[in-house]
């Protein structure tokens, strides 16, 4: 437990250090899930358009 | 031409290829992130200058690398499909922007936390800082000018103009900190003599680089696949390959 609480006070650096590690979890993450959202979108967006068919 | 040397250079193989791929890349990620972050956070002893606040390192340092070196990959392919018209160049200059304008923010932001506590300030205009804004603009300039023109071909030939040229900044960067006298510190791992570094401190740190490397690629082929179903949505081969996905 002491060691788990010495851990976390980052020697006094704790709001710099865990502020930039918390930063870059919810840049990374995002970047994972944005585009994933994204792809979900477009392929329900192209299943739902009817294919063209060649003009008679 | 390029088609000949590389079957995965379509757009067609290589969005097969890229879905095979990612999970491999970012199951390699993740392991490589958990090594480096337990050698960095955990392992590695507290430096003798700056306490525990050099642990900013392993995310502030792996991502000013790459940003420099998602810039270079984006210039490259943006250039493929300008000169050789290359279109997977295209789709994957436009899948770098985003991730590149993310790890230059991340190198920005952090080393910003950083510098408050050692340097005693947020932010100072010297070469190494400066020029890094400079590349943050750059990513920023290539996305906007990627949303302001509607026609995807004409916007790639735009984007790819804009980040060729902007590849004179990536050396500057590199040696601002040698060509001026910068608050900055120097290189410490790419000396040509040994990194002035212990070795428990080093090694999480080239993981978090390769973690990196691995997660950039990992992202980089699924928003790759969204520029080619973006890119490709009136042929005939990516209509017959999402039926054939609905099929099975």
């Amino acid at each position: 437990m002491k060691h788990l609480q010495e851990f976390l006070a980052m020697g006094g650096y704790a709001v710099y250090v865990w502020s930039a590690y918390g930063l870059g979890l919810v840049i990374l993450v995002w970047n994972v899930v944005a585009p994933r959202r994204r792809e979900r979108q477009l392929r329900a967006a192209l299943a739902t358009r009817p294919t063209r068919r060649p003009q008679p | 031409m390029f088609k000949r040397f590389h079957p995965y250079a379509s757009p067609k193989h290589f969005h097969r290829l890229a879905q095979r791929l990612s999970p491999w890349l970012f199951g390699l990620s993740a392991v490589l992130f958990a090594a480096g972050l337990t050698g960095g956070l955990v392992l590695a002893p507290a430096d003798y200058q700056q306490g525990e606040s050099f642990r900013i390192i392993y995310l502030h340092v792996p991502s000013a690398w790459m940003s420099m070196f998602v810039y270079l990959v984006m210039a490259s392919a943006g250039a493929a499909g300008l000169i050789w018209k290359v279109k997977l160049g295209d789709i994957i200059a436009r899948a770098c922007a985003p991730l590149g304008a993310s790890f230059t923010f991340l190198a920005l932001a952090t080393g910003s936390l950083w510098g408050k506590p050692m340097w005693g300030t947020w932010w100072v205009w010297d070469a190494r800082l400066t020029s890094e804004l400079i590349l943050l603009f750059l990513y920023l300039g290539y996305l906007a000018l990627q949303s302001a023109i509607e026609d995807r071909r004409a916007a790639a030939r735009a984007g790819a103009v804009l980040a060729i040229v902007g590849v004179v900044n990536i050396p500057i960067i590199h040696y601002s900190v040698v060509w001026w006298s910068t608050l900055h510190q120097g290189a410490t791992v790419s000396k040509f003599d040994a990194p002035s570094m212990a070795t428990s401190m080093l090694i999480p740190l080239l993981l978090m680089a390769l973690a990196f490397k691995a997660y950039f690629l990992a992202v980089l082929m699924v928003r790759a696949r969204c520029e080619i179903l973006a890119f490709e949505q009136h042929t005939a081969w990516l209509r017959a390959e999402l039926s054939d996905e609905r099929t099975s």
